[in-house]
């Protein structure tokens, strides 16, 4: 599981981009007075997008923003499981390994994880690449998968085998582009694999459905019972 | 009775059309939005009690009876609808779909229902690792402002309403109504005690309703179709239609939505082509994501999948995840992962939780090699009575009910591992640990 101790080695001090900045004040204006507080999950998620990890720094610089007391910015960054506490590899890669994905051969992931990578939890010598077994990531019909969250991205990769996974792991150090999703080519999304067993009915498409509606049901009043 | 295409809520569940708003529009999404808001909050909440719709986030409460409990007149608190869509339940993957593919019937669900319990505000709040599903969210809403949707007059309703996306960042506790209103203030999700309800004193301390995804994103639908015609599905208490999400050992996983009440071996044979080699090569089921209890296959063969049939078998409909396991299955191991999940998901609040998941976790992983005793079986099913009912919030009988179910079904097999375990190490490791 992700370590909740923050790193040894902490950068001095923790600035937003101009982007984040005003990011972050159009953010604010989601909440009602009193209530920045919410924002603080939102921050560090952008923090961590802006820096690739949730320094103590980072943790400080929010709570003077949001005038909470660090304390409280610190118990939830160590609370949720997405911070990274410490630095991850470019491609971080989360491997779910709860039972759905275990089922569907999360295990054999996990060891080519190994092999391509390390040991969980380290970075690659290129610094490209890291990894760790997560719990479920919420897209069990496309079993087993992983996320891959880069500074600009968080995508699903699923339907995977030991060899695709052991693939797109090579394309992404190489640089190459993999297209996120399912990587069943006789799959779109959660649909099942082939031909599909509902949802080929053309009138459902066609307009038919945005005529206005001729009557509201039930919209008569109930006639009182004699 | 198979339900056909005509009748289907979320008919751009796969993704195979566009989810932006002019062809969610030309799919039926927006269509006399004003005019059902204009028949009164009152109206609004019959409706949706007389469809029989009963939520859809695992607990399965009737939504209308919910949303009756909010205040009649807003006083000096505002009104908050939070529409909970932290899906976190392993075998879950229901949501995802709707947020993604069909954004449109979700957002006007948040106009309607916001305005049936004068809310003039709501959240959505999406688990933090579902980004692109955020995204295409909030690119929804974005197209909804703009085309006067959403915000002052939504929708020419005369109804000034604000919707906004909130995320959390991975934690499953999060999904437990108090804990996500925690989380949304800014703070660790840990559950709050009830008494006061959320719909007495939630997000802010101001009268706040929870549903989830499905609960929300079907209501439109079913005030264009009447609530008559939601009641054409299922057995009576359990009506309408739901999402589905099976994995696991079939031969095409997916989700796929179907009249509620169908029988289980109807609906992997239809949609999913059947268990992986067949049905007499069928283990066990979990019927509705991993905190129920798991079925044998002798009660999969003619179970119903609806909110009182799975209760009778002392199992739940809960969000209707079916997790299918073949004959190839370790069992054991199959729920000492499921243990894992707890543990590492507890939120650390109450003790029974906080100490009893991980030693569940713990005692099941022995069994799982064989290196326990017989007499432990007991315990453990003691242990995991001590937890369950015992915990602030549900997360503690969710945790206890698996292992429950598996001492419930699969005792014998635990028991035969042991035996084996034994016999493998022969008198000398037995004294050893008599000797302990």
């Amino acid at each position: 599981m992700a370590s909740r101790k923050p790193a040894k080695d902490q950068p001095a001090s923790f600035d937003w981009s101009a982007e984040n900045q005003s990011w972050c004040d159009s953010q604010i204006q989601k909440y009602p007075d009193g209530r920045e507080n919410s924002c603080v999950i939102p921050f560090l998620w952008r923090g961590q997008k802006q820096e690739g990890w949730v320094s103590i720094a980072m943790m400080e610089a929010i709570a003077r923003q949001l005038a909470m007391p660090y304390i409280r910015v610190y118990e939830v960054a160590t609370f949720y499981t997405m911070f990274n506490l410490a630095p991850v590899g470019a491609f971080y890669v989360q491997l779910c390994g709860t039972t759905p994905c275990m089922l569907r051969g999360a295990h054999d992931l996990r060891e080519v994880a190994k092999k391509v990578i390390g040991p969980e939890n380290h970075i690659s010598d290129d610094g490209k690449l890291s990894w760790l077994e997560v719990e479920c990531l919420g897209a069990c019909c496309n079993a087993p998968m992983v996320q891959i969250s880069t500074n600009d991205s968080d995508h699903y990769y699923e339907d995977l085998t030991p060899e695709k996974f052991e693939d797109l792991l090579g394309k992404l150090r190489r640089g190459e582009e993999v297209k996120p999703g399912t990587q069943n080519a006789q799959r779109h999304t959660s649909d099942p694999e082939g031909d599909n067993t509902t949802l080929n009915d053309s009138s459902l498409y066609d307009g038919s459905r945005a005529q206005p509606l001729k009557e509201i049901p039930n919209a008569a009043p109930a006639t009182p019972a004699e | 009775m198979m339900l056909e295409d005509k009748d289907r809520i979320f008919t751009n569940l796969y993704g195979l059309h566009d989810w932006r708003l002019e062809e969610a529009k030309k799919r039926g999404a927006w269509n006399g939005t004003a005019d059902f808001i204009r028949m009164g909050p009152d109206w609004l909440i019959q409706q949706i009690k007389d469809s029989g719709l009963r939520g859809r986030g695992g607990a399965g409460f009737p939504t209308g009876l919910k949303w009756s409990f909010m205040p009649k007149e807003v006083g000096e608190r505002p009104h908050y609808l939070v529409v909970n869509a932290d899906e976190s339940e392993p075998g879950t993957c229901k949501d995802r779909e709707m947020m993604r593919h069909d954004p449109h019937l979700l957002i006007e669900g948040c106009l309607i229902a916001s305005f049936a319990m004068k809310a003039s505000a709501c959240y959505i709040y999406v688990r933090g690792e579902y980004v692109d599903e955020r995204n295409n969210l909030q690119g929804a809403i974005d197209e909804a402002y703009a085309a006067g949707l959403l915000g002052k007059n939504a929708a020419g309703s005369g109804w000034d309403f604000d919707l906004y996306v909130h995320h959390g960042a991975g934690a499953y506790i999060c999904g437990e109504e108090t804990a996500l209103l925690e989380s949304l203030e800014g703070k660790k999700g840990q559950p709050r005690l009830k008494p006061p309800f959320p719909a007495g004193a939630g997000l802010y301390g101001c009268p706040t309703t929870v549903n989830n995804v499905e609960s929300i994103a079907v209501v439109p639908t079913i005030l264009r179709r009447g609530s008559g015609w939601f009641q054409k599905f299922g057995r009576d208490n359990n009506k309408g239609t739901k999402v589905f999400c099976i994995s696991g050992h079939v031969e095409r996983p997916c989700n796929v939505e179907e009249a509620m009440s169908i029988p289980l071996r109807q609906l992997i044979d239809t949609h999913c082509g059947g268990v992986r080699g067949g049905w007499d090569n069928l283990k066990a089921v979990i019927p509705g994501g991993s905190s129920v209890p798991l079925l044998p296959r002798e009660i999969c063969d003619d179970v119903l999948m609806d909110f009182d049939a799975l209760k009778d078998v002392r199992s739940g409909l809960g969000t209707a995840a079916v997790i299918v396991m073949d004959k190839s299955t370790d069992i054991v191991r199959a729920i000492a992962r499921i243990s894992y999940f707890y543990k590492h998901e507890s939120c650390g609040q109450c003790t029974p939780c906080r100490e009893g998941t991980g030693w569940m976790w713990r005692v099941l992983e022995r069994m799982a090699t064989g290196d326990s005793t017989t007499e432990e079986i007991d315990k453990l099913l003691e242990v995991s009575t001590q937890i369950e009912g015992h915990t602030i919030c549900a997360l503690g009988d969710a945790a206890a009910w698996p292992v429950q179910g598996l001492i419930r079904h699969f005792r014998h097999e635990i028991e035969e591992r042991i035996n084996d375990y034994r016999a493998d190490r022969g008198a000398v490791a037995m004294a050893s640990v008599a000797a302990e």
